[in-house]
């Protein structure tokens, strides 16, 4: 059986890692190479990196800084932020990098992600999908980091990025972002009861019962953290941060158990 | 030049060669004849589909020399992921032949959507050691690799079998046969517990 999966969402800006508030207000929290030295040593599942600088869909991927951090990482990688090109993922993927995140590009259509996953394989495809409530509160997807709404759901847009060809989906909260106050369990369980890709759970997780119930209550194969990854509580200062991998294995094996009887 | 890591366009070399620094081996990454000739021990890594990979092996100009020396100076292997697959005898995700290597099929997982099976097998997952070998001396009590995957190994000789792992149903996580050696997941990315594995095999 393949286990649940916990990871680190680090998000980065022209090089620096910081950490936003649902998309906004990004904190600066320190460098992201030494970030990733920090969650080897956690014995982290796996890293996931995305760039948010403002330029970056002009600019393209920034491969230095990719090459840097996928030199260090010991774990699976997965890297997201201004890719539009199927080239790029061919050089990200060279670099050392797992998995490619596309977002973005989909305000334009699905033809990345079906080529990704037909030249590469779709296990290494993941879209992004932003996630709100609108003004009168129905669920919609939005593009451009929180900024446009769609006009798809997030059913609809799960289910069309699964026929593109998305080997895997990460659904982000944008009004949890940043939150610390546990995850959209109610959506998160919709979504997984029509998936046949692995979920990643992403925005409002803030402790190990956060983490807990949204495994044993939605059945999404992963969860993205990102305040607990680089805050030492809610209102307190940077510290690169991770559950112990103990008490993540207690979660696992409770979760193993439950699933056996 | 002790390990050299095969370069044939199929994929992320450089966290492998990472790792084998880190545990301070000479590793390097090579697609040229003259560099390969030289090696002590092969890395066959591979991401990407089998046909491909097989064509790629072709196109980079080294099946024969990789074959030369697997077969007759029989210099310690270690086929990766879809490197293992190229070492069976032939996988339902292409049309080509297999290196013939391992007495073994690749097959594409194949779940119904009520099974709650995923497929791309893709994570963390433990394994079963079936047999002693050197290149799962002293793991850890409860190893765990990451796995990324859409076909997975059956062995038709359970003499070659080593470890299995379990999606659905068991399969081949590592096999091995002579000098000839092969692990479905990514040591390079298992942090110590992949780390152990291929200490085990530079050891070898």
């Amino acid at each position: 059986m393949v286990q649940n999966r916990v990871l680190p969402c680090l998000l980065v800006q022209s090089g620096k890692l910081v950490k936003t508030t649902q998309f906004k207000n990004p904190q600066y929290v320190g460098d992201p190479v030494n970030a990733v030295k920090i969650f080897n040593e956690k014995e982290v599942d796996e890293l996931m990196l995305c760039d948010i600088s403002p330029d970056r869909h002009i600019k393209g991927p920034d491969m230095e800084l990719i090459r840097k951090v996928a030199d260090e990482c010991f774990m699976p990688l997965t890297y997201g932020g201004g890719i539009s090109h199927l080239d790029q993922i061919r050089e990200i993927l060279k670099a050392g990098v797992e998995k490619v995140v596309i977002n973005s590009a989909l305000a334009k259509g699905n033809s990345l992600v079906t080529e990704g996953a037909a030249f590469f394989g779709n296990q290494c495809i993941v879209v992004s999908m932003d996630v709100k409530k609108n003004w009168l509160g129905r669920y919609k997807v939005y593009f451009h980091s929180g900024q446009k709404e769609s006009s798809f759901s997030p059913q609809e847009f799960l289910m069309e990025m699964i026929e593109a060809g998305a080997g895997e989906i990460i659904i982000n909260n944008i009004d949890l972002e940043g939150s610390w106050k546990g995850l959209d369990l109610e959506m998160l369980k919709k979504m997984n009861a029509i998936s046949s890709v692995p979920l990643i759970a992403s925005g409002g997780a803030g402790n190990l019962v956060h983490i807990k119930e949204v495994f044993e209550e939605t059945g999404v194969s992963a969860v993205a953290l990102g305040s607990m990854a680089v805050y030492q509580q809610q209102g307190l200062g940077v510290l690169i941060n991770f559950p112990k991998a103990q008490h993540l294995k207690e979660i696992r094996q409770e979760r193993a158990k439950k699933l056996l009887y | 030049m002790a390990i050299v890591i095969l370069d044939y366009g199929m994929g992320n070399l450089g966290s492998i060669q990472n790792m084998l620094q880190y545990l301070g081996e000479d590793a390097v990454i090579s697609s040229q004849l003259s560099v390969i000739e030289k090696a002590d021990k092969l890395i066959l890594p591979g991401v990407g589909s089998f046909d491909a990979g097989m064509a790629q092996l072709e196109s980079a100009g080294m099946m024969g020399l990789l074959k030369e020396m697997v077969n007759n100076r029989k210099k310690p292997i270690l086929g990766i992921c879809l490197g293992m697959q190229l070492m069976t005898l032939g996988s339902e995700e292409g049309q080509s032949d297999g290196l013939g290597w391992l007495d073994a099929h690749s097959y594409k997982f194949d779940f119904s959507q009520a099974s709650g099976l995923r497929v791309p097998h893709m994570g963390w997952n433990s394994i079963s050691v079936t047999q002693a070998h050197e290149l799962v001396a002293d793991l850890d009590e409860e190893p765990r690799y990451y796995f990324v995957h859409s076909y997975y190994i059956r062995a038709n000789n359970p003499n070659q079998l080593i470890a299995t792992a379990n999606h659905g149903h068991a399969f081949a996580a590592i096999m091995a046969k002579d000098n000839i050696m092969g692990c479905q997941f990514h040591p390079e990315k298992s942090h110590r517990y992949g780390m152990m594995v291929l200490k085990n095999f530079a050891k070898i």
